[in-house]
Formats: C-alpha cells, structure tokens, sequence
C-alpha cells in the first residue's frame, strides 16, 4: 500500500497522552484497582493493554493483573470462512469469577468482535464486571455495543480502515487512517 | 453452501499425501486447543450446527471417545455408530450406509474400517469430509499427528531427531503414519522388531531397519513402541508371548542401560508385560498419557481446518474490519 493512501492522525506522543487519561478514567470507574484485570484482545490490543497495565500501575504504584483474549474461537463467521488461524488466550492467575475485567482493544467498529470477547469470558467465569476500553471508536456499528471508556472518537468513510500501529507489530505507535481501494469495500 | 477451501483438502485420509507444511499447521492449530479441555467450560462454538457420524466398523475405546470429545468440545451434533448393532450386520454395503447418512444431510464422517483403503474408498463417493479414523493397515493419520505432537512437546523441533518403532510395523498402520509424518518434518526414523513382523522392503520408505532392541534403544532420542497386534495374527508370527517381551520388550533394564533420557510413546492399548513393561509404561520416560491429551487437540485442530478456510488469508479477514 502506498504511502499517500494514508492519513496520519495520531503520533507516539498523542497516543501516549491518550493511553495516561484512559489509565486515569479506568481507575477512577473501577473506584481503585481492586479486582482489576486488564485482558487484551489479540492481536493490537494486547498492546495497548500491556501500555495502560504500565501507566495504572506506575501512577497507583500497584501490580495489575492481566490476561489476553483470542477470540478466533467466538467468530461469527467460521461458517462463511475464510477460517483464521487460532491463537490461544491468556487467562490471569487467579481466574476471573467475581473481577472486574476490562476489555482492551485498539479500534472497535462493528462491535462483533467485543460480541465474541464477551462469550469468551463468560464461558471461562463469572465476572463481577465488564468494561470496554478502546483506543479508537470508528462507528458504524451493528451490534448494541457501546465502550466505557475511549480513547478517541474518529468519524471515517465506509471505505477507510483505522489502523493502530504498535511498536512490536509495527515498530511504531501511532493511529492512521488507510483509503482502501473501491472494490475492497 | 460456503466455497472456502480448506487447506487440509475435503478429506485427511493420510500423511502420505500431505506436505510438511500442512503437517505442522495442524500441529500448530493444536497448541492453542489444547487450553480448551482445562477449562471449566470445556466447550467453544466453532462447529455450531455441525454434523458429524462417527462410523466405527472396528473396536476402539481411545480414538472413539477422542474424536466425541474433540467434536462435543467445538459444539458440533455427534451421532455414534458401530458395526454391531448397525444395519452392517444386515449386510449393507459401505457405500449405502454412507449415502443414507448423508441423505440426513451431514457435515463430516469419521471412519474406522478394518479394510486398507476404506476412508479412500468413501470420500470419493461422498460430498462429506471424511476423517480416516484408521483403515485397515494403511494409515491412522490422527495418531500419526498425535504422536508428532507429542515428540515436539518433550524434545523440541521433529528436525534431526532420531525416532525407532519398535514391534509390530507390518500390522501397524499407527507405524505408516508415523513413518510419513516423521520422515516429512525431517526426522531420521528406524524399524526395529522380529523379521515376521516387519513389511518386506520397509526400507524403500527410507527408514532404517535395526536387528536389536538394545541398538534400537542405543541409537535412537524417541522410541515408539508398537501394540503386539495379537487379534490380526493367526499363528507363527511369534513363538510366545514370553520370548517376545524377552527379546523385543522395551524394558527398564534396557532404557536404563544407555546413559541418556530416551521418550517412551505407545499408541494403546498396551500388552504390559509383552511389548513394553509396566514399569517403562508407568516410569519417567514415558508420554504416553501426554500422547492420549494431546489426541484431542489434533483431533480439534483437524476438524477446525477440514471444517472450511484457508489460514493464509486469516490475516486478510482480521482486517476486514469486523473490530
């Protein structure tokens, strides 16, 4: 893809900045970090989990327990394929019945995805509660799905695609906006 | 109807036709459904409205309940049937028993049959995917992947690793399997057992043929030991029982007589006291349990790839944006 189909809307710093206030408004949701477990979906949102597990626990000076979600089992169109590859998830130490778990993931769109997260979870336990944290909500949803807690609202065309960049996929931080070709929508 | 292509083809029927690549994505899907069966809810939607008869024409316990386990644990509707009990005794052919199945509309059929070829035979004539659940003394692929896994697990990449099946190699379709999946991924694979009980010309399979269980034990980093398939033998194969564990039996004296840590596996059911002892079967060398786990995995993960798709394009459709 060539480099003028993008549009660049987030730098390090911005995404940074961003990260710190939604580390802030989970504690300040959560009421502390009790219970707390931060769980990535996979694969950029294990990223930006791993970035606010660092912030929230550099600014209350506490560890935070995590995990990661591969929700490749839960999709809605297996039947229709073409079929994914299948990546295991990471439950936390303690198991999840009774937390306060927090769904992280870099863009949410049409909610099919968090659909399956919240599957997923269920069937390992019972959690106290469930929050959604994304880094960009890109609209245009299809399922009555809403995040507690985002990171930025961007209004895009049906034939744009958000991409969030991370440094271990990557090799950068930063949010851009891609122009997919016509008949790729 | 979808069109997606699975990359395993309609059918597993072998190892022989598929290529290393296809092999280790299979192993590779195993790993992360392996967590599936600790889990309290041992149950994710993935065949959803699924199909599957599990056909078995021959005894089995192990790869039976294996296959109801990796089929009930990704959701999909199972239906047993064995040839006692069945409209077989009645003398209904192969075919036609497979075609009224499939006239009540099913996705897949897992098949054991006691004659070689039998799984061949009926994906050829059925739109159903096929599993070769074993045939006769052809191949039992999904042994043949269990057994993969479990290798890899305990010593790392197949790659140069030494691996001797040791016993009964010319009933064995266990030991097909396993000599195709192995020799693809690169191992170096030896034969070790009586005379009468090894295929003329083995060794055109570019395995190694070794006289003894003491060199077999001494040469080898994995050992693979074969069920003394008592029930296929109608007489002079083996003088007795007894002089068979004596000289072919692996035994702790014999594992205990090298210096290094040589993996046990054994696809059962075990003759304990005839083909290994129950102390090697039982003792720190062995995987055998390991393997048994590890056969609901590979079961999962083949029918998650023989259910549709391709995984090379799974990077395209995380992109669709379905976030």
């Amino acid at each position: 893809m060539s480099e003028d189909n993008r549009i660049h809307v987030m730098d390090e710093a911005d995404v940074r900045r961003v990260i710190s206030r939604m580390a802030r408004e989970i504690v300040e949701r959560n009421g502390g970090t009790d219970a707390l477990v931060l769980m990535g979906i996979h694969r950029r949102g294990t990223q930006i989990g791993a970035l606010l597990r660092a912030e929230i626990e550099r600014a209350e000076g506490v560890r935070v327990a995590w995990g990661s979600l591969d929700i490749t089992m839960y999709r809605d169109d297996l039947a229709i394929g073409p079929l994914p590859v299948v990546g295991a998830s990471e439950l936390p130490g303690g198991g999840i019945d009774g937390m306060n778990i927090v769904i992280v993931d870099d863009v949410l769109f049409t909610g099919r995805t968090t659909r399956a997260a919240l599957n997923e979870l269920t069937d390992w336990g019972r959690p106290g509660r469930i929050y959604l944290c994304v880094l960009v909500d890109r609209g245009g949803r299809e399922l009555p799905i809403q995040p507690d807690i985002v990171g930025r609202e961007i209004q895009v065309l049906p034939n744009q695609r958000v991409e969030v960049l991370v440094p271990e996929i990557d090799g950068r931080l930063g949010v851009e906006i891609i122009n997919l070709a016509p008949e790729g929508t | 109807m979808n069109e997606s292509v699975s990359p395993l083809g309609k059918d597993l029927i072998g190892l022989e036709h598929l290529s290393s690549e296809q092999i280790l994505s299979i192993l590779d899907t195993a790993e992360p459904f392996k967590e599936i069966s600790e889990r309290r809810i041992k149950k994710v939607p993935v065949l959803r409205g699924k199909t599957i008869v599990n056909l078995f024409f021959e005894a089995s316990t192990r790869t039976r309940v294996s296959f109801e386990f990796a089929e009930k644990r990704l959701s999909a509707d199972t239906v047993n049937i064995s040839s006692s009990g069945s409209s077989v005794v009645k003398g209904e052919t192969l075919v036609d028993t497979a075609r009224n199945l499939e006239a009540m509309r099913i996705d897949m059929v897992v098949m054991r049959h006691g004659s070689s070829g039998a799984a061949r035979f009926l994906a050829e004539r059925i739109p159903s995917s096929v599993i070769n659940a074993g045939d006769g003394q052809h191949e039992h692929p999904t042994q043949g992947l269990l057994d993969l896994l479990t290798i890899r697990d305990h010593r790392g990449p197949i790659a140069g690793l030494k691996v001797c099946i040791v016993g009964d190699v010319l009933h064995s379709r266990v030991a097909r399997s396993n000599i195709f999946g192995l020799l693809k991924l690169g191992a170096e694979v030896a034969v070790c057992g009586p005379p009468t009980l090894l295929p003329v010309g083995i060794a055109e399979l570019g395995v190694k043929v070794i006289a003894r269980v003491e060199e077999a034990v001494e040469w080898a980093d994995v050992l693979n030991v074969l069920r003394l398939q008592l029930e296929r033998m109608h007489g002079g194969y083996v003088p007795s029982l007894r002089e068979y564990n004596r000289i072919w039996g692996v035994s702790r004296a014999r594992l205990d007589a090298v210096k290094k840590d040589v993996l046990v596996l054994h696809p059962g059911p075990m003759n304990r006291g005839v083909e290994i002892d129950s102390d090697v079967a039982d003792g720190p060398h062995s995987v055998i349990l390991n393997q048994v786990t590890n056969g609901v995995a590979v079961r999962m993960a083949v029918l998650y790839l023989l259910a549709g798709g391709q995984p090379e394009r799974a990077e395209a459709a995380k992109q669709g944006g379905d976030s």
